[in-house]
């Protein structure tokens, strides 16, 4: 009973990964008894299971998932968010406002074009947009910091192993750093010097995402950054 | 592209019915439909013919002008073909300009009809470089039950072959003047078109519209007189192996050989 | 009787020195414009064209969304200097058939039901043309897909093939294609071994068509092998240069 490929090989949609008595997993799928790679990525074999991990893939709502997203629209009933997936989500309006009155209430008051906001993905299936609620503790209107988007499949690898690349980059850069399973991050620092460092050592996780040794590499990056900007000042 | 949906009962009938060789009109997977040929139908055209193939039908008119060749090609005629799916003929189909499927099947017609040389166009020069005829043969879809681009095709070449072309005379000012008096239009090709739907897996010739709503593939290949392949064109989201188009091939010279009887 | 170029010679070599079975020199690159979701360039003989996808992503006109899967949707442009003659910018009937033609090449290899009421948008550019563009298109297009992280079966890669001077050549120029006997353009899912897209221009004989099919599938297969690495190139080049 085969298997193709070494773990963490590279492969692209319509390799063969493996054959016979396997489970097809994430971005595979399965004709016959054969399992096939559905994007490029990293293939792993887990005992039976075989999947891959997707090196670029686009963010598809699951319920429960924390997103930072983007007010694009005032509806009647409430707000329309772009989270950076197929489909635009919805905030109703009744989320926010326990009575709400559409010629007393101005929804703009609470969230207008543009602003970002922090929400929980409560409904999300085939025939609906994703539903948002913005009412546990945290959520809600983003005030300040900076955003960046990378691809929503880097995430696991921005808040590392038992959250030690998080965990590093909060230490190293002093930002509160949220990290949005839709691929959107915010760094919220003391100076804005401290949350463009934030967003550099992201996106260079992003881009080497798939290499090992990259927490050292970060963490030196950031340091010499520190450093360079410590000697100009 | 289609807006009026298929019963699903409908749907698992035909494919059922061809997973066992048969289909739900009764024809085999190689038979056609009652092919039906009428030429000069439109006596204003300068050739016409009106072709049925089961409640399928197309007219197709060829009109004659005189006019400039194309510049990089001086010393030939013009052939243009033209399709217009007529709104009346479908629930489905919307006046307008051509959509991609119209502009589909006049292409892959006039493939057939240019690439078998069913005109030697050079024969159509009468002075080079600048008049020339011009020949444009337009389908008109009447009725859509499936199949269109095998009922087009041979009624573009029954309409060529009903087709008259004035006699002209040149004057001493080198302008070209119509006098009374036609020839028939030399055509030196037949060319047939054979569809196949591929359903389930399996191929059958000749698809009705409930067929092609079933279908997930198309090939039509068009055979000349001498059973050469003159143009091919897969259509539809599916796919084919190489294995089934060679069994096209076959099947379909066979029946081209058949329907030509039919018009030549 | 007009004069036909020779397009083979004595040597049996082509009009741009090729011999029957040789691809032109291909390059391609993906990722190339970065505003969309994924893309990819490609150059083959005289060719040059972008592919670039946006997508899965709400239909705009709501009405043209399916309830029951995405919807793609291509199109296919040739810029007006791309050819010899000047071309009209507004969209003319061969390229709506390609973009036609070319749809259905790609949406087999596309998961499509896994997206409903989205559409996946393709545009092609060709900015200079020189025969078989729309097979290079279809080349380019999987892999745009494939960079904007669409799922799908398999690459779709594609390969023309034809009749020059009585023989059966692979990968026509636009002299072949224009002054040959025929042209046979086909696009393949090599792992599936199906093809999605065929078409016949000219006159083969049943027999000589299955020789050329057979050619254009296996310039497909090479062409596959290029469209693999093209794809894992970007991250490649990120893992030598940390080593």
């Amino acid at each position: 009973m085969p298997t193709l490929y070494e773990n963490k090989q590279l492969v692209t949609p319509g390799d063969l990964l493996a054959e016979g008595d396997y489970i097809a997993s994430d971005n595979t799928y399965k004709e016959g008894d054969r399992i096939y790679a559905s994007r490029l990525g990293l293939v792993n074999y887990e005992r039976r299971k075989v999947y891959v991990v997707a090196l670029s893939a686009f963010y598809v709502p699951v319920v429960g998932d924390l997103v930072i997203g983007k007010v694009v629209e005032l509806n009647t009933g409430g707000w329309t968010v772009d989270i950076n997936a197929p489909y635009l989500a919805m905030l109703r309006a009744s989320d926010v406002l326990s009575r709400f009155k559409p010629q007393r209430d101005d929804l703009s008051r609470f969230f207008d074009i543009g602003d970002f906001i922090m929400a929980t993905v409560v409904a999300c299936d085939r025939t609906r947009d994703p539903l948002l609620t913005v009412r546990e503790k945290g959520l809600g209107k983003v005030n300040r910091g900076q955003v960046v988007k990378i691809t929503p499949t880097k995430i696991p690898r921005v808040i590392g192993r038992k959250g030690s690349m998080i965990g590093m980059l909060k230490n190293e850069t002093g930002c509160n750093i949220t990290v949005g399973q839709n691929g959107l991050i915010l760094a919220e620092g003391r100076t804005p010097s401290d949350e463009r460092l934030a967003i550099m050592a992201i996106r260079k996780i992003e881009m080497e995402s798939h290499t090992s040794g990259l927490t050292n590499r970060v963490t030196e990056m950031i340091r010499k950054q520190k450093e360079g900007e410590a000697r100009i000042e | 592209m289609s807006s009026i949906v298929i019963s699903k009962i409908r749907q698992k009938q035909i494919a059922d019915l061809i997973a066992s060789g048969k289909r739900l009109d009764e024809r085999g997977p190689t038979d056609y439909r009652e092919i039906k040929v009428e030429t000069g139908f439109i006596g204003k055209a300068e050739g016409s013919a009106l072709v049925h193939i089961g409640r399928t039908k197309v007219l197709c008119g060829v009109k004659i002008e005189l006019g400039e060749p194309f510049s990089d090609r001086p010393n030939d005629g013009v052939l243009t073909v033209n399709s217009e799916f007529v709104a009346l003929a479908s629930p489905e189909f919307e006046p307008g300009r051509p959509g991609e499927e119209s502009i589909e099947l006049a292409r892959v017609v006039d493939r057939g009809i240019r690439e078998s040389k069913v005109i030697d166009l050079e024969k159509l020069c009468i002075i080079p470089g600048k008049t020339v005829f011009v020949i444009f043969v337009d389908i008109y879809v009447l009725n859509h039950d499936g199949n269109l681009i095998d009922t087009a095709a041979l009624a573009s070449l029954a309409a060529l072959l009903n087709t008259k072309i004035f006699n002209y005379k040149l004057k001493e000012d080198g302008e070209v003047e119509i006098v009374p008096g036609f020839n028939q239009l030399p055509v030196q090709n037949h060319p047939i078109a054979i569809t196949f739907a591929k359903i389930d897996g399996k191929l059958i010739v000749d698809p009705w519209l409930d067929e092609e709503k079933v279908m997930d593939t198309r090939l039509t290949v068009t055979f000349d007189k001498d059973g050469k392949i003159c143009a091919m064109q897969k259509g539809g989201q599916g796919v084919l192996t190489k294995d089934q188009i060679l069994e096209a091939i076959s099947v379909g010279k066979q029946k081209a050989d058949e329907i030509r009887k039919l018009v030549v | 009787m007009s004069e036909k170029p020779q397009l083979i010679d004595k040597k049996g070599l082509r009009v741009d020195g090729r011999k029957l079975d040789e691809l032109r020199p291909i390059e391609l690159t993906v990722g190339s414009v970065d505003n969309a979701d994924g893309s990819a360039y490609i150059e083959q003989g005289k060719n040059k064209i972008v592919a670039a996808v946006y997508g899965p992503r709400e239909t705009h006109p709501r009405h043209l969304a399916q309830p029951d899967k995405a919807v793609l949707r291509c199109r296919y442009h040739m810029a007006p200097f791309s050819v010899e003659e000047r071309k009209s910018p507004a969209p003319s009937r061969r390229e709506m058939e390609l973009s036609k033609v070319i749809r259905e090449a790609l949406e087999p290899s596309i998961f499509l039901e896994q997206y409903p009421r989205t559409s996946i948008d393709l545009f092609i550019e060709v900015l200079q043309a020189d025969g078989g563009t729309r097979c290079a298109s279809v080349t380019a297009a999987s892999l745009a897909l494939a960079d904007a992280g669409i799922p799908m079966r398999d690459l779709t890669v594609a390969c023309a093939s034809g009749k020059v001077d009585g023989k059966i050549a692979l990968d026509l120029n636009d002299t072949e294609d224009k002054e040959g006997e025929a042209d046979v353009p086909v696009s393949l899912m090599p792992n599936l071994d199906v093809i999605t897209l065929l078409q016949m221009d000219g006159m083969l004989t049943p027999k000589e068509f299955e020789e050329a099919l057979s050619l254009a599938i296996d310039g497909c297969n090479r062409i596959y092998a290029l469209q693999k690495e093209a794809l894992k190139t970007k991250y490649i080049a990120i893992e030598e240069e940390l080593e």
